[in-house]
């Protein structure tokens, strides 16, 4: 009954305020402060994609289809974010940068893309599209790939190339849906709904952490059907790790499974792994 | 001021709450327990979107039901954070125990036929009929030198066309084996890479159309249906790249010329214009390579920058035209006339897709006047092309391709009587198209297309690739030529092909 009472009071005051106030300060929860909306996106982006300077993180990828045959992917991502030293740290201690990223990939199985690097230097600004490479180190070709769609297959899992670097939060509206006991639920709707394939899709983000535990896509019909799950997280160097996630293709029943390992945070890879040098020469020593 | 801000908020909405409160339950008292009109509506959309507990999985509350997923493992309040080690459900993904090759070998298993689809006078209907398997071993010695690796890559080919296999050439990559890369790279200082011995060499924006890049090409594998890597051979050399913070540039010595692995008619047959013959298997051509170590050497040199994600390079060359390009006016040989090459180009993105331009100064050092018929003339030669994924999951790429005759003039007035002259311009578009299907990509149809604007003859390359798993690959394509045997690729006609290969990866 308290609790019937408590989620009563909850969204009588966020109807009451919507109209009243920006939603800069949504409501008492218990005598404890709800965030913005803004800082609940800005959070979870950072906690999601942005944690330390850079890192590597060895990754383990299961696809299963529908029928349930089985495929794997295993590869190293390096990712290194390409923060200005005053963006960093404005005040002590808080690391808000949300900017610009540069990915580095090298393929470790199946045994046909062994060696294969993929590169991207992922752009924030909505008008500059990422820039990406791949390396095919049979033909010694550094192929430069067009990287208009963000939302299709990442090497043939059910992620998309957007779930492995992070969606512009810019390119959403957001809403705090509801607020429970362990997470902020965020309903989010396309700016331009013509360029994705979902009408809006639902983020349950840990009150705690600001992990992004679960997203639901829903298409046009409200039918949800694709959806991320975390499974397994571990606090390294003090940041809080996904080290399993779950992507479910909720229409055909397949899934892909990452799993990670190795992981490790500023570990201080330079900037120049990022370029043509290292896709004909793979930097081993953050690789192996 | 923020703070004080936040403060009336949240007396006001304490305030507010209390009221509704209030206002709520006198409802409720009053009519009963249903809920106003929005509340109701909400909550009973919460349920329908609050997604089951995944089995498995603690939740971290108990008081959750239709509120959301429960909390990964992790984060749970009353769990302590568990070490990365003591996860057991790695134990799942660990693959089953089986037989492995040593861990740093590794390569594929391949047979692979193809059949002419026209007669050929001159050879069988089989164009292909090999067992192929490579073993490539890949190896860190950075003990003995510093970021030190060794590559060896190897083929080895059991080709039932192939009559005699006691025709083996290391150079040629004739024979039972092909050695595809044996090379040791190491980084001497900072800024310095270096990689002696065999290896593959690629450089350049084109889409199988090279301008810059004078290292070796296979076109006869690539004509034949092998695996598109064997386009390019590989050549002897050693390449040297330095880096700074402006350009980065790098240089390639090739002791002793390494030249393309043209048709030379052994494989497949042509019309060759020079002989105004057709060449097969009983009359390949003759030719004469220039083959002194440190005299017959190539250099080719490129300075590059990455300039906010546009690549720029300009390439020079100094050797020999790599597919025979002249003839020994007494013997009859085909030769390889000295040649330079000034280039440059550029990559970047343009709207939602990649663009790329390409330019080439060809100076035929044999024929600086142009007026050797016997030696090919000098050459522009310019590439245009963009590249872009027009709906998910479908890509398209054009490109203009020019190669115009410095000294046209000069090789038309001193053409014997008899021959027929070239044009000035041989002008090229190509088209690639290529759809992945499938929801895991395992299904890729594609479709290159030469075209030659001037002559109207055709090289169309389809392909259809399919991934069982990940170890088992098919692929099926074809080599169709169309045109006049006097035509670029017309003359390639009765080589036109189709072809199946199926690959186990290890």
């Amino acid at each position: 009954m308290k609790r019937y009472l408590l989620r009563v009071g909850i969204l009588a005051s966020v109807l009451a305020f919507a109209f009243v106030f920006q939603p800069a300060a949504l409501a008492q929860d218990g005598g404890e402060d709800i965030p913005s909306v803004e800082e609940i996106v800005e959070r979870a982006n950072r906690v999601a994609y942005y944690q330390g300077k850079d890192g590597r993180a060895d990754v383990q990828m299961r696809i299963v289809d529908s029928q349930g045959r089985e495929r794997s992917r295993r590869f190293t991502i390096l990712r290194r974010d390409k923060a200005p030293p005053e963006q960093r740290a404005e005040e002590a201690g808080a690391d808000r940068y949300t900017g610009d990223q540069k990915f580095y990939v090298y393929f470790k199985g199946p045994a046909d893309v062994r060696n294969t690097v993929f590169m991207v230097w992922k752009h924030v600004d909505e008008d500059t599209d990422d820039d990406r490479w791949l390396y095919l180190p049979a033909l010694d070709l550094v192929k430069r790939i067009a990287a208009s769609d963000k939302r299709s297959s990442f090497v043939g899992s059910h992620f998309f190339y957007e779930d492995v670097s992070g969606r512009n939060p810019e390119l959403d509206e957001h809403e705090l849906a509801d607020v429970t006991e362990n997470y902020f639920i965020l309903n989010n709707t396309p700016k331009k709904p013509g360029q994705v394939e979902f009408s809006r899709y639902r983020m349950w983000i840990h009150r705690d952490t600001y992990l992004p535990v679960q997203t639901e896509y829903y298409d046009d019909q409200g039918e949800a059907y694709r959806r991320y799950t975390v499974e397994n997280v571990s606090r390294l160097q003090d940041y809080l790790t996904v080290m399993r996630s779950r992507m479910e293709d909720l229409r055909s029943g397949g899934h892909t499974i990452i799993e990670y390992s190795d992981v490790e945070y500023d570990v201080g890879i330079p900037e120049d792994i990022f370029t043509e040098r290292y896709l004909r020469n793979p930097p081993m020593n953050y690789i192996e | 001021m923020f703070k004080t801000l936040r403060k009336q908020q949240h007396r006001a909405a304490a305030a507010a709450i209390f009221f509704i409160i209030l206002f709520a339950s006198s409802m409720a008292a009053a009519q009963g327990p249903a809920l106003p009109d929005g509340l109701g509506e909400k909550k009973q959309q919460d349920q329908e979107t609050g997604p089951a507990l995944p089995s498995g999985i603690d939740s971290g509350g108990e008081k959750q039901e239709s509120s959301g997923p429960g909390l990964p493992s992790g984060l749970g309040e009353d769990q302590g954070v568990p070490e990365p080690g003591d996860d057991d459900s790695l134990a799942g993904v660990r693959e089953p125990m089986k037989w492995r090759m040593p861990k740093s070998v590794k390569g594929y298993a391949e047979i692979r036929g193809g059949m002419r689809i026209h007669d050929d006078p001159v050879h069988d209907d089989a164009s292909l009929a090999e067992a192929r398997l490579q073993l490539s071993w890949d190896k860190r010695i950075a003990e003995y030198l510093p970021r030190g690796r060794f590559k060896a890559t190897g083929d080895l080919i059991f080709d039932a066309t192939v009559s005699d296999h006691d025709d083996a050439d290391i150079e040629e990559g004739t024979g039972l084996f092909d050695l595809r890369e044996f090379s040791v790279s190491f980084t001497p200082l900072d800024f310095v890479d270096i990689r002696a011995g065999r290896q593959i060499l690629t450089w350049g924006t084109g889409n199988l159309v090279f301008l810059n890049d004078m290292f070796p090409k296979d076109y006869q594998s690539f004509f034949l249906g092998r695996d598109l890597e064997y386009l390019k051979a590989p050549s002897d050399a050693i390449r040297a790249s330095f880096y700074t913070d402006i350009v980065n540039l790098e240089i390639i010595y090739t002791p002793r010329f390494d030249s393309d692995r043209f048709v030379d008619g052994s494989r497949l047959s042509f019309y060759d214009p020079a002989s105004q013959t057709m060449r097969g298997e009983d009359n390949p051509m003759d030719v004469r390579l220039p083959d002194d170590w440190f005299g017959d050497d190539e250099i080719a040199m490129r300075v590059y920058r990455n300039m906010e994600g546009y690549e720029l390079a300009a390439y020079g060359y100094q050797g020999f035209w790599k597919s025979p390009a002249g003839s020994d006016s007494v013997t009859g040989e085909r030769i390889f006339p000295e040649l330079s090459v000034l280039g440059a180009s550029i990559r970047g993105t343009l709207g939602e897709g990649i663009a790329n331009a390409e330019f080439a100064w060809y100076d035929s050092r044999d024929d600086r006047e142009g007026d050797d018929p016997f030696v090919e003339n000098s050459q522009w030669r310019f590439l245009a092309g963009y590249e872009q994924e027009l709906v998910t999951n479908f890509t398209m790429g054009v490109q203009y391709y020019v190669e115009y005759m410095i000294d046209h003039d000069a090789y038309k007035d001193n053409l014997p009587a008899g021959f027929p002259a070239r044009d000035r311009a041989r002008q090229w578009l190509t088209l690639d198209l290529t759809q992945t299907l499938m929801a895991q990509d395992q299904l890729v149809l594609s479709l290159f297309t030469f075209y030659s604007l001037d002559e109207n003859d055709f090289y169309l390359r389809p392909g259809v690739d399919y991934e069982f798993t990940d170890e088992w690959k098919f692929r099926a394509g074809a080599n169709i030529f169309t045109g006049n045997r006097t035509d670029f690729f017309g003359r390639f006609e009765e080589s036109s092909n189709v072809y199946a290969a199926v690959r186990y990866s290890f």
